[in-house]
């Protein structure tokens, strides 16, 4: 089954960045409402900087691939440049172009990082 | 029952060369050319508003409306036209009861109580009666086939709502004994009829509910109307939630009143022409006989069961359970939207997800499942194409 394309595949197989940390300077947790699909993001910061990204999710091969190819991109960003990461910079990330349905499996991920950082 | 594929153009398409199977039905279902045909007629021929001009054409379009009240009557077997209000479908026919009835009616020390899944339109919005009155919801907890245990039922229940036909599981509930059941307590009854109504025959007056609601759109009608019934001494103690043109008997500065029902429910220019096609649709599934229709989704559902349980990874919720037109299905290790856009690229299409009911995923132990649902039109070999299609992943 590749119907998302090998990136996406590969980080829903094999996710980065999944777990929980011991002591998260933000934890966020948000639900699909279109599905009842779950993420929970956590980080930790070093003066101001992403230090360290997990998750955990119940949830489909999109939702969990851009989870953690999102989570590769936050280490290293300042608070205010991962408020600032865009939808387009995530999907762009994706290696694939997704179908409408699908975009918003792939954007929970950033909402839950937006919440977690608001 | 005749062969119907050709009466239905949707599933005519193909999606990259693959001729489309569409097992979503209990989404919305497919619409055969007659109720197009008799939409598009009324258009063409007949549209003014209902009851408000005198000439004859408004005449014509009235004479629709009140044609499609009849047809719907027939139908569920009413008693009377009167007691059929048009609403926008199944989920303001509910709301309209919860509001205008149950909202004015419950007090502190009352219950009331539906089962555990039911579809967020049965359950929600007495969620809020709920908080409105004071009075408690209590939830009927469901076995491993779905069957609710009544014995929740107290001398305090003053409602009990409840889907005939489960849009999880598509386990057929037992209507008859949980009205029963209820009346004794002295409770009235609200049924979902969303996903019984496209399927069983039914008649209200012999399931003696006091309220029935469903959709138009998931029966092979348009979408956009909908119905609720509730016998005439109920739709006397319910209050209208629009107020507007077409339901006041004498409106004043001071002081208004309602017309009868159904008129006071239906405030503002109706939806005309879908009420033409809902009739076009009951009389279209009148011709073909609603005992072959139940028959046809009998034999469907069950092949799927056997097929689909025979696909390693698979597994069907309440596999053993009488059911109507939908199965629902989990795949060892693969999500359910994984397993839907998978199926796609076969151009299967199914639903997968939480279906509006997660209070019953809570009970199932999961996010969500796969559903394929049965219509006139689907055949035992698209059942076959989705278990094929299934081994395959």
């Amino acid at each position: 089954m590749n119907l998302y394309g090998e990136k996406i595949a590969d980080h829903a197989k094999h996710p980065r960045n999944q777990g929980s940390l011991e002591r998260p300077d933000a934890t966020h947790e948000g639900v699909n409402p279109l599905c009842g699909d779950r993420l929970r993001l956590q980080l930790q910061l070093v003066d101001g900087r992403i230090a360290a990204v997990r998750f955990q999710a119940e949830a489909c091969m999109v939702s969990i691939g851009a989870a953690s190819i999102l989570s590769e991109l936050l280490p290293g960003l300042s608070v205010a440049e991962a408020r600032a990461v865009s939808r387009e910079t995530l999907l762009s990330s994706l290696g694939t172009e997704l179908r409408p349905s699908r975009i918003g499996c792939a954007l929970l991920s950033l909402q839950v990082l937006q919440a977690a950082l608001a | 029952m005749r062969d119907v594929r050709g009466d239905f153009p949707i599933p005519s398409r193909t999606f990259a060369g693959r001729p489309l199977v569409y097992l979503d039905n209990a989404a919305t279902s497919q619409k055969p050319r007659a109720v197009l045909q008799a939409m598009q007629r009324f258009y063409e021929q007949s549209n003014a508003n209902a009851h408000r001009g005198v000439y004859r054409l408004a005449e014509e379009a009235s004479a629709a409306l009140e044609g499609a009240r009849e047809a719907v009557r027939r139908f569920i077997g009413a008693a009377d036209a009167a007691e059929v209000v048009f609403t926008r479908g199944t989920t303001e026919s509910i709301n309209l009861v919860a509001q205008g009835w149950a909202a004015r009616r419950l007090r502190q020390e009352d219950e009331l109580v539906v089962t555990e899944l039911e579809h967020h339109s049965n359950f929600l919005p007495w969620q809020r009666v709920a908080q409105q009155t004071g009075a408690k919801l209590r939830v009927l907890p469901v076995d491993f086939l779905g069957a609710p245990q009544f014995d929740e039922l107290g001398a305090h229940t003053k409602l009990l709502a409840f889907s005939q036909v489960s849009n999880v599981l598509g386990t057929i509930l037992p209507a008859k004994r949980l009205i029963q059941a209820a009346r004794a307590r002295g409770a009235a009854v609200l049924i979902d009829a969303a996903q019984s109504v496209p399927h069983l025959p039914l008649s209200v007056q012999d399931l003696d509910c006091d309220f029935l609601a469903f959709s138009s759109h998931k029966m092979l009608g348009p979408t956009g109307i909908g119905v609720l019934w509730a016998r005439r001494d109920r739709l006397e103690e319910t209050e209208p939630l629009l107020l507007g043109g077409g339901m006041v008997r004498e409106a004043s500065v001071e002081h208004s009143t309602w017309l009868a029902a159904p008129q006071k429910f239906e405030a503002g220019t109706q939806p005309i022409a879908e009420a033409v096609g809902l009739r076009a649709a009951i009389e279209y599934l009148e011709t073909l006989g609603m005992d072959a229709v139940e028959k046809h989704a009998r034999e469907l559902s069950s092949h799927a069961v056997r097929q689909l349980s025979q696909v390693p990874g698979v597994r069907v919720h309440a596999a053993l359970a009488e059911r109507a037109a939908v199965v629902s299905f989990q795949v060892d290790g693969a999500h359910p939207h994984d397993v839907a856009a998978s199926l796609d690229q076969h151009a299967i299409c199914v639903r997968a997800g939480h279906h509006c009911a997660q209070p019953l995923m809570r009970k199932l132990s999961v996010a969500g499942t796969v559903r394929a649902s049965i219509q006139i039109y689907n055949t035992l070999a698209e059942i076959d194409l989705l278990a094929a299609a299934l081994a395959e992943l």
